[in-house]
């Protein structure tokens, strides 16, 4: 269990101060307030080729808060989202997320919107972090106009240019090069930002992803490689994938950092400490321990290669959410009976915006033939039976 | 570490190497003449030099000159940080710069041939090609891929295959195949230009023919339509469809033709996605008779699909079956003789279009 420390002086306190001592006795409103508070993370960092950055994080009420709404949010998505395709309304593939929140909020918390992140299909929690709404979610899982894609991508392909998230794939390991060179071009621009391109444990053998970091290592590119390791690439356990499965090491010239990816402070801290780097001195790799309770996707039940008791056993020791709840009223900063009502909050949201986008309509039949160019150049596009079906892409 | 070293080197040095409108030769009244390496190296200065959003990318781009000197010149006037030689790695730069594009920069990529385009073929179709649709147009991907493409001289199997028909056959590429000096400049400019994925298949026996060039097809802002075929050779009896190379062969079979009573009318196809099905078609409800030339593998080629758009919408107006003239449907040998049999030659053309008038072809 983390140990916390309460800067009530903005200096730190010894280790032996009680949690709830006197300057608690200002109770702070549900929404919290900027104050700094330190805490640490579960366990220190294990690094790889460089020096670990501290376990005490700075973080304040407010973000503590917003940290739990978010993954609770997130986490009520993603089981909302796991009906919906037992209900026939999301089709295809659909790779939930649940369990591995930590790393969506944690992140977000150290970057700004003009910072890129690039992952694969597993897509859903990262693109509500990036400033997706509930809406776009699921009026695009069920193919709807109203989703992000307007019901063209499904649930692989969610994108938010504006808010430089691209993506959303659907090749194991594609998403690693193409997030290289989000930083090439944001090195060419000279805009002092940074990518993040996440991949699973199971993308981290593949050769491009090599490939690509030894160009970034070269070239110096912003680059972050996160690997969000959940321990099974589908259903096949990192031991079995990977001689070597300490993915942060696997850059070999290229440092890295082992996370706790279940600790949104240390995966805040980690992206931060990552950012720094990458920005003076090129590429750097993360290595978030994480798990997901579902399967690897709606089809895979997720147990025939886990024991219940392993999922179970992470539900209670490890939880992203739980941690954060603890910390929260740890520190008083509010009640239960105030984050059961966030949670109920936010479980009225997801049905809300469920509700919504099942008033979406599907595409206009015309949509078939939009977006396959940037710039149609008024060129003929056929439909299956090309004497019955044409159309001229605008 | 080299590259600092360079850097420095370079805020000294003039122009070490003229760019290529300058190695023009002109006579007293006749048109000038430009080679084909002149024509795109140029195309590239002119396009960098505009936009300072399109970049290079390629093995030996840059300190090399260009494997076939196609970029000569550039690294010097544009610097590393435009001209980037990469690692034999195709999978990982191609995967680097279509990653690029989605933020907005601009790269041209050259393979250096597109055999080994392959190696990063999942980045070309599901990366690039099919990105602005599967995001409904909020990321677009502005990248050229260029380089050699189809058959060389004795370089065997895995050196010689011509890839415009998988390529072309997918949705969001578009696909050129320049001919001569004036395809080369204007289809490279509109492919930089424009804000889709351009395959741009170049031919490396062409590098060093010359072409008539005109003052127009030398200005910097020239410009050729992407979609749009051309007449090489306006003719009544036979159309002859090809593209690339074998345009060439095809308006040496027309003399020849010519000799014989037959007159064709060759098409320089330019584009090979987006197909110019409506100028094919134009010119075989005129001429009634169709040949196709590709050097490519026959199976589900360029000239399949060209027979079937006739046999859709022009069938009334054959009078005779499309003729399809392409590489030996086997992996290119190595033996000279052998070689020659796996690709057309112009004899091949010229027999398929007598087939068409049904002359005797013995």
């Amino acid at each position: 269990m983390a140990l916390s420390h309460l800067a009530a002086s903005a200096s730190r306190s010894s280790s032996l101060l009680k949690p709830l001592s006197s300057a608690l006795s200002l109770r702070r409103s549900i929404s919290g307030d900027n104050s700094p508070l330190t805490v640490e993370t579960s366990v220190p960092f294990t690094s790889h080729q460089c020096e670990a950055p501290s376990r005490s994080v700075e973080t304040n009420p407010k973000e503590l808060l917003t940290f739990f709404r978010d993954m609770a949010l997130m986490r009520r998505m993603e089981i909302a989202a796991d009906s919906l395709y037992k209900a026939k309304l999301i089709r295809g593939f659909c790779h939930l997320y649940d369990g591995q929140e930590a790393v969506a909020v944690g992140m977000e918390a150290a970057i700004t919107k003009k910072d890129c992140i690039i992952t694969a299909y597993r897509d859903h929690c990262t693109f509500v972090s990036r400033g997706g709404t509930l809406l776009e979610v699921f009026a695009e899982l069920m193919g709807r106009q109203a989703g992000c894609s307007k019901g063209k991508g499904g649930s692989m392909h969610f994108y938010k240019k504006d808010s430089n998230f691209y993506g959303g794939h659907g090749i194991v390991g594609a998403q690693v090069p193409l997030g290289c060179g989000l930083a090439f071009a944001q090195k060419y621009s000279k805009d002092e930002t940074v990518t993040f391109a996440l991949y699973g444990d199971g993308a981290a053998n593949q050769g491009q992803l090599f490939e690509a970091l030894n160009i970034s290592a070269l070239w110096d590119l912003p680059a972050i490689l996160v690997c969000e390791n959940n321990h099974y690439g589908m259903g096949t356990a990192e031991w079995r994938a990977a001689k070597s499965p300490a993915y942060y090491k696997r850059g070999d010239y290229v440092p890295g950092l082992k996370v706790d990816g279940m600790d949104a402070l240390a995966v805040k801290q980690a992206c931060k400490f990552a950012k720094e780097h990458a920005l003076k001195n090129g590429p750097i790799i993360l290595e978030m321990d994480t798990y997901r309770y579902h399967g690897h996707s709606m089809s895979d039940p997720g147990s025939s290669y886990r024991t219940r008791d392993e999922i179970s056993g992470v539900r209670q020791e490890r939880d992203p959410i739980e941690r954060i709840r603890k910390l929260i009223l740890s520190h008083d900063l509010a009640t239960e009976k105030e984050l059961k009502d966030v949670e109920k909050e936010v479980r009225k949201e997801v049905d809300d915006a469920i509700a919504q986008a099942k008033e979406s309509p599907m595409p206009e039949p015309s949509e078939l033939f939009t977006n396959v160019y940037a710039k149609g150049l008024g060129v003929e596009s056929f439909g299956a039976d090309r004497k019955e079906v044409r159309a001229t892409l605008p | 570490m080299l590259g600092i070293v360079r850097q420095k080197m370079l805020e000294q040095s003039l122009k070490k190497i003229p760019p290529a409108v300058s190695v023009l030769r002109s006579y007293s009244s006749a048109a000038k003449q430009m080679t084909i390496r002149d024509a795109l190296n140029s195309a590239l200065d002119e396009e960098m030099s505009a936009d300072s959003k399109v970049f290079l990318m390629g093995e030996e781009v840059g300190e090399y000159q260009g494997a076939y000197k196609i970029t000569k010149g550039l690294l010097d006037k544009y610097g590393p940080e435009r001209v980037l030689d990469t690692p034999i790695t195709e999978a990982g730069f191609t995967g680097v710069a279509v990653g690029a594009a989605y933020y907005g920069v601009k790269p041209v990529v050259e393979f250096m041939t597109f055999n080994f385009s392959m190696q990063a073929i999942d980045h070309i179709i599901n990366s690039a090609a099919k990105t602005n649709y599967m995001s409904s147009g909020q990321i677009s991907v502005p990248i050229v891929f260029r380089g050699p493409n189809g058959a060389a001289a004795g370089v065997g199997a895995q050196h010689s295959q011509c890839y415009a028909a998988w390529y072309a056959s997918c949705p969001g590429l578009k696909v050129l195949a320049p001919y001569s000096s004036e395809d080369a400049r204007g289809l490279l400019k509109a492919a930089i230009r424009d804000p889709d994925p351009v395959v741009f298949l170049e031919n490396e026996l062409l590098y060093g023919e010359s072409f008539p060039v005109s003052d127009e097809v030398l200005d910097s802002s020239f410009c050729l339509p992407i979609g749009k075929a051309k007449i090489e050779r306006k003719g009544k009896d036979v159309t002859i469809a090809a593209y690339s190379k074998m345009v060439g062969y095809a308006l040496k079979a027309a003399e020849t033709l010519e000799k014989d009573g037959i007159d064709a009318e060759v098409i320089n196809l330019r584009s090979i996605r987006p197909l110019d099905r409506s100028m094919i078609n134009a010119s075989v409800r005129k001429t009634s008779r169709l040949v196709t030339v590709e050097e490519a593998f026959p199976q589900h080629g360029v000239g399949a699909e060209i027979c079937a758009s006739i046999v859709e919408e022009s069938f009334a107006y054959l009078d005779a079956p499309v003729e399809r003239i392409a590489g030996a449907d086997v992996p290119m040998p190595y033996a000279a003789n052998l070689e020659r049999m796996a690709v057309p030659q112009v004899e091949d053309i010229v027999r398929a279009a007598k087939r068409t008038c049904y002359r005797s072809v013995s």
